[in-house]
């Protein structure tokens, strides 16, 4: 996706995966899967992430939960990247996202839509939201699992 | 006379000079959660640091007599300001704090299993998990009085449930989200009946009106000085004194008691001063004192209609936005509750910080309260006494086009 989207596109993006998430749900059969919630203790924000890991590829991702646009269209955008991909990719993505959060030097052609969020340093208050699902799902990527 | 203008140059952070990060100036609404401090208060708490900086109880030398002289007048103060006697009021970091002291230094030691705790679903969490901690250790059971459906307290409401088994009812003068006025003297007379205590969580009605605790013959009362322009980390716990004389301390170290030996043996000294172990927030008590003498300078009933005023106003123009969900219309309060159709709280209550006005998006702590309220969000406007219409203007202005939220993520 090239740098030069509009903030039109951009905003529109947000609101498609905010009003009609793709992964937005509780898996139907649990098993097989790793799961967080994040809670935040700054906002009302409270998600639960589910990842289904086999043989170092990610076969699922869905979260559910209440969140606010930023947290629920970058949780869904996220999980919608990382299906199928393997951990060590998953990884990266997060982590150029992160960076690009957090106003480091990122690799924008690993992020696709996830580039929507590049003006979320502008608004300071709003970096627990566009980092609370990211997190989440690095933190299952890293081994952590609420049982 | 009444003027706003007059009053906001007592106030730094209201002196034109603070700005959002995108440049707006600040329109603070975000009263319920803290207040702003007058210049006579951060003088006062300066003045402890600056010019009798020592600590109390220690009657040695005149720095120190000056320290114990002051803290003696604060209390004075405070147990003038809601016609309590001195000996009945007590330094605590907070209302938190005060209602902790309540729960474990009398729930906890006299409440059994089977006892019953009442409280309502409108409580804040230092009302509630106090109570969640005295249930867990005692066996007493925690039960809540109905709300009505647009969630007020009612006396008769309490009647239908209190019996003998309670021994604790436990509520809010003011209710933090919905902002309605309980009828404390009305509710302490149906506790007493049955033999319970009427404990009154005052944080968001002592800053606003007029509290006589006689009158209102309450057992306990906590509040928290921030919120009534006074520093942070300090606040008040009054209680009759025949109640505070079988109160347990919650914390217990120096300061507190008379002399102690190693076999076990202490003598606690009287309330208040059991309950203050450890050195208290001296600049604290301070600047709630300054705090306390700016409210009585104010008036406390001009403040109340004030700020219904500043209420009344801000529905009146609200009202118009058709988009508007807004919870407590009747409230008598300064407090506003409210949801842009459509849009989650967080979302709406960022981008009014992007047109720089300060409000509080979230459960506001009352979580058990969303079961009325229908909604797991909601944006709280609060007002004090330093607000004005203007302000209530901008807001409207900004709420008008608060479904186009994103703008601010954009901008």
């Amino acid at each position: 996706m090239p740098i030069s989207i509009n903030p039109q596109m951009m905003r529109e993006i947000i609101m498609d995966h905010y009003n009609n998430p793709l992964h937005k749900k509780v898996p139907e059969n649990l098993e097989g899967y790793k799961k967080i919630r994040m809670d935040s203790d700054s906002c009302i924000d409270d998600i639960t992430i589910y990842l289904k890991i086999e043989n170092d590829t990610i076969l699922d991702a869905t979260f559910d939960g209440v969140a606010c646009t930023i947290s629920t269209s970058s949780t869904d955008i996220l999980c919608d990247l990382i299906i199928g991909k393997s951990l060590k990719d998953a990884l990266y993505i997060v982590e150029q996202y992160k960076n690009m959060i957090y106003e480091k030097e990122f690799d924008d052609s690993v992020l696709d839509e996830l580039i929507v969020f590049i003006n979320t340093h502008k608004q300071a208050a709003r970096i627990k939201c566009a980092t609370l699902g990211p997190t989440g799902v690095e933190d299952i990527l890293n081994g952590k699992d609420d049982k | 006379m009444f003027d706003v203008n007059k009053i906001r140059k007592d106030f730094p952070m209201l002196n034109g000079k603070h700005f959002t990060n995108n440049g707006k100036p600040i329109i603070y609404f975000d009263n319920a959660a803290t207040t702003f401090k007058p210049y006579s208060v951060i003088e006062a708490t300066d003045k402890y640091y600056k010019e009798e900086n020592a600590n109390a109880h220690r009657g040695d030398y005149d720095l120190a007599y000056r320290v114990d002289k002051e803290v003696d007048s604060v209390r004075e103060k405070v147990a003038k300001f809601f016609n309590a006697n001195k000996i009945e009021i007590v330094f605590t970091s907070g209302c938190s704090m005060s209602m902790n002291l309540v729960a474990f230094g009398y729930g906890f030691k006299y409440l059994k299993k089977d006892d019953e705790i009442l409280l309502t679903e409108a409580e804040h969490a230092s009302n509630v998990l106090p109570w969640f901690k005295v249930s867990e250790l005692t066996g007493a059971k925690i039960r809540y009085i109905p709300l009505t459906k647009e969630g007020r307290l009612t006396p008769e409401n309490l009647r239908k449930v209190i019996n003998k088994n309670v021994k604790v009812v436990s509520v809010a003068q003011i209710t933090n989200v919905l902002g309605f006025k309980n009828d404390i003297k009305e509710l302490s007379k149906i506790a007493h009946e049955f033999g319970a205590i009427l404990v009154c969580d005052a944080a968001q009605s002592a800053p606003h009106m007029k509290i006589d605790v006689k009158d209102l013959d309450c057992d306990f009362m906590c509040l928290s000085g921030h919120k009534m322009c006074g520093p942070t980390g300090i606040g008040v716990l009054y209680g009759k004194y025949d109640l505070l004389k079988i109160t347990d301390p919650f914390m217990t170290g120096g300061g507190d008691n008379a002399r102690f030996d190693m076999c076990g043996n202490v003598a606690y000294l009287e309330p208040p001063a059991k309950f203050e172990a450890g050195t208290m927030n001296l600049a604290g008590i301070y600047g709630l004192g300054a705090a306390i003498d700016y409210l009585n300078e104010i008036g406390m009933e001009n403040i109340e209609k004030y700020e219904i005023e500043l209420h009344d106003y801000a529905i009146s123009k609200l009202k118009t936005i058709k988009d508007l969900t807004i919870y407590n219309e009747s409230a008598d309060s300064g407090i506003i509750t409210l949801n842009y159709n459509g849009v989650f709280a967080q979302d709406e209550a960022s981008y009014l910080n992007s047109q720089g006005i300060c409000v509080r998006s979230g459960e506001h702590c009352a979580k058990l309260l969303k079961d009325i309220l229908k909604t797991p969000a909601t944006v709280r406007v609060s007002f004090y006494f330093y607000n004005t219409k203007e302000e209530i203007d901008e807001l409207y202005k900004a709420l008008k086009n608060g479904g186009n939220f994103l703008d601010a993520y954009f901008n």
